[in-house]
């Protein structure tokens, strides 16, 4: 495997306008100078509430939209609008909502043929078709399915189909949205080990935002938590879940459920007060200080950058007081 | 936790838990009774169950198929000609005016006594002599085509501005809707009125083909079709790309790579396709309509050719003493407008997937 990172994302920024009134509008900032990279064949983790800008992170990454500020190298290239389409044969993405992400006009055959389609990946019928009978093997599917409509399908068999889509491209590299927090418990798992395999089987390197820690740190080698558009901590899988710095990793931490109800009578949750601050008005410096208990004068003037803790642990943190 | 010799977990005692022992394991064939998959079936298959089952929408395909096959075939066995004054044995027959229903005048009578034979005036003939029934027909069939005819030209051009307008989005949205918005202001009769004057002018020059026979009247219309009445068929396929452009299959199609084009013809339009038959069905009557109130006010077709609106107006003139003119026409515009109608809405019962239970 090359040197160096797969994915280096430095000073993403993505901004909305909205309008707020008649004529006025103001800036939503879904994500506000993200840096992080991801090496080749790994996995990251990211995770954070809803609306924290996950999604967005991801999709920005992908140029579904378009970035604000900041930069995206992918292997070496530096993403723009124009150098997209070489890109989208080694970037893709697997969708949080299997049933809206399928087209139900079409057969799970053009659904899974459809990239091959766009980049003109086979030479003949057939060996569309043996491409596309491969893919669906691969991610477990009947190829006696392959002229059904994807509303035959049940959740976990849809997002089977999703992943053979992204995968038919024969990518390097996969943002997962979200895949598995539509799906049933016993399906999750499932559908995990796949990712697990397919990662073993095929060297993919995965972006996987979640809002699941248990998931996430079940196939992430590394973890980045979100909160309101930045990224507060990034750490390896295992020190962040044993060694948690960041105030707001804490209580998502102890917000975990554990099947085991003799450790949860022991635990103590850390509650946080109050809400989530609207994104269009960001409180000054920290994003977190609002509900933060470690709170002081200095996280209102300025925003704590990501620093590392302990020399080659990878543990970064972007906290004044921890 | 212990286990029996099954394998299983040792009940307590006290435990209202069920016995697990009491459990066997689903042989092959019961397990293969919980295989539950469908024949497939695509959407239109299914819509076409549907639309079979609604008996209105098939009384009005079978209408619509008798008043074709008709107005295909009544010419060919018919032997008289929509323009042709009634004659016998070559002699102009003047006594043929205004026949009644299946009626014959003295000079046609007079020749079938003589052992000749001839073809019944089925719908009797005009105050100029000429067969009502083929009249009729070819009445018809002006305003089916003009339906169908104008209804095309809504549907291309409606069709592609709104998915245009639709898909981009933004500022060309805007612009796009704001043009609808000032087409849809404008009165479309003095549109008519005025274009089929300045046509009549132009057109007259070069009197040859089928603009001639048409007449500028006629093209008008379409002028007019294509002008004006697209607007409502592009804002409803805007609404509906709108709706279709937020679900994720279409961003999944964009982050594979799909040009606009692509997801426009491959992902938007085969998703409210089944909208757009339905707004062409229920465009079609209108259109029929428009153009037999334009005839019955003197703005249609140019004569000889008939259409069922001048036949209605030419009718008027005698409505004491013929009401059975009036009649003919004015029951085949309903019988045509009325199915085509009922259809529209069965395949809108049939296609519309908010409607489905």
């Amino acid at each position: 495997m090359p040197n160096g990172n797969l994915l280096e994302v430095k000073n993403l920024k993505q901004y909305f306008t909205v309008k707020t009134g008649l004529l006025k509008t103001a800036s939503l900032k879904a994500v506000d100078d993200v840096s992080f990279s991801v090496g080749y064949g790994e996995t990251l983790g990211l995770v954070g509430e809803s609306g924290c800008g996950k999604t967005t992170v991801g999709r920005s990454i992908m140029r579904l939209y378009e970035p604000t500020g900041g930069t995206v190298v992918f292997d070496g290239k530096e993403v723009t609008a124009q150098s997209i389409m070489p890109l989208r044969r080694e970037m893709q993405m697997v969708f949080q909502d299997p049933y809206s992400s399928l087209n139900p006009r079409m057969t799970v055959e053009d659904i899974i043929g459809e990239p091959l389609d766009v980049h003109k990946l086979y030479s003949s019928k057939k060996e569309r078709r043996d491409k596309i009978l491969g893919l669906m093997e691969l991610v477990g599917l009947n190829a006696e399915h392959a002229t059904r409509y994807a509303h035959e399908f049940s959740g976990g068999q849809r997002q089977r189909i999703g992943i053979a889509r992204a995968l038919a491209v024969n990518p390097k590299f996969i943002i997962c949205d979200e895949p598995v927090s539509a799906l049933d418990v016993s399906i999750q798992a499932q559908v995990i080990n796949m990712f697990e395999d397919l990662k073993e089987k095929l060297g993919v390197a995965y972006l996987f935002i979640a809002h699941d820690l248990l998931v996430v740190h079940h196939i992430s080698d590394r973890i980045a938590v979100m909160y309101l558009g930045k990224i507060v901590e990034i750490a390896p899988a295992g020190e962040l879940n044993g060694n948690p710095i960041h105030p707001y990793t804490l209580s998502l931490l102890s917000a975990v459920p554990i099947p085991d109800p003799k450790t949860v009578r022991k635990k103590n949750r850390i509650i946080l007060e109050g809400d989530v601050p609207s994104p269009m008005r960001m409180p000054s410096g920290c994003p977190f200080r609002t509900r933060c208990r470690y709170a002081t004068e200095q996280c209102a003037i300025e925003c704590p950058a990501l620093t590392e803790r302990g020399a080659g642990s990878g543990h970064m943190v972007a906290c004044w007081n921890r | 936790m212990k286990n029996n010799e099954n394998g299983m977990p040792m009940k307590n005692p006290l435990s209202l838990q069920i016995d697990l022992a009491k459990f066997a394991p689903a042989t092959e064939e019961e397990k293969r009774q919980q295989d539950v998959m469908s024949e497939s079936s695509s959407f239109f298959r299914d819509g076409m169950k549907k639309l079979v089952k609604n008996p209105l929408a098939v009384a009005s395909m079978i209408m619509l198929a008798i008043v074709l096959l008709v107005i295909i075939f009544a010419p060919m066995i018919v032997p008289y000609g929509y323009d042709q004054i009634i004659s016998v044995e070559g002699k102009r027959d003047k006594g043929a005016k205004n026949l009644e229903p299946f009626a014959w005048s003295e000079m046609e009578q007079a020749y079938i006594d003589k052992g000749g034979k001839l073809f019944p005036h089925i719908f009797g003939t005009d105050a100029m002599s000429r067969d009502y029934f083929i009249r009729c027909v070819y009445g018809a069939r002006v305003s089916l085509f003009i339906g169908l005819f104008a209804s095309l030209i809504v549907l291309v051009i409606g069709v592609i501005w709104g998915s245009i307008s639709g898909y981009v989005g933004g500022k060309t949205d805007l612009i796009m809707m704001r043009i609808v918005d000032i087409i849809y202001a404008l009165p479309d009769m003095l549109i008519i009125i005025l274009l089929s004057v300045v046509l009549d002018s132009i057109l007259s020059s070069n009197n040859t083909g089928i603009v001639a026979r048409l007449g500028s009247n006629m093209i008008s219309i379409f002028i007019v079709f294509g002008l004006l009445y697209w607007v409502g068929m592009a804002r409803l396929i805007r609404g509906q790309i709108l709706a279709i452009k937020s679900n994720d299959y279409i961003l999944a199609a964009r982050s594979i790579g799909a040009r606009p084009g692509r997801i426009i013809r491959k992902h938007i339009l085969p998703n409210c396709i089944s909208v757009i038959i339905i707004a062409t069905a229920l465009q079609v009557p209108s259109a029929i309509f428009t153009e037999s109130f334009l005839s019955f006010v003197g703005l249609g077709v140019q004569a000889p050719m008939p259409s069922l609106g001048s036949l209605a107006n030419a009718a008027r003139e005698g409505l004491q003493s013929y009401p059975y003119k009036l009649v003919f026409p004015a029951v085949i515009i309903c019988l045509i407008v009325l199915s085509l109608n009922l259809l529209g809405d069965g395949l809108r019962d049939a296609f519309d997937p908010k409607l489905r239970k």
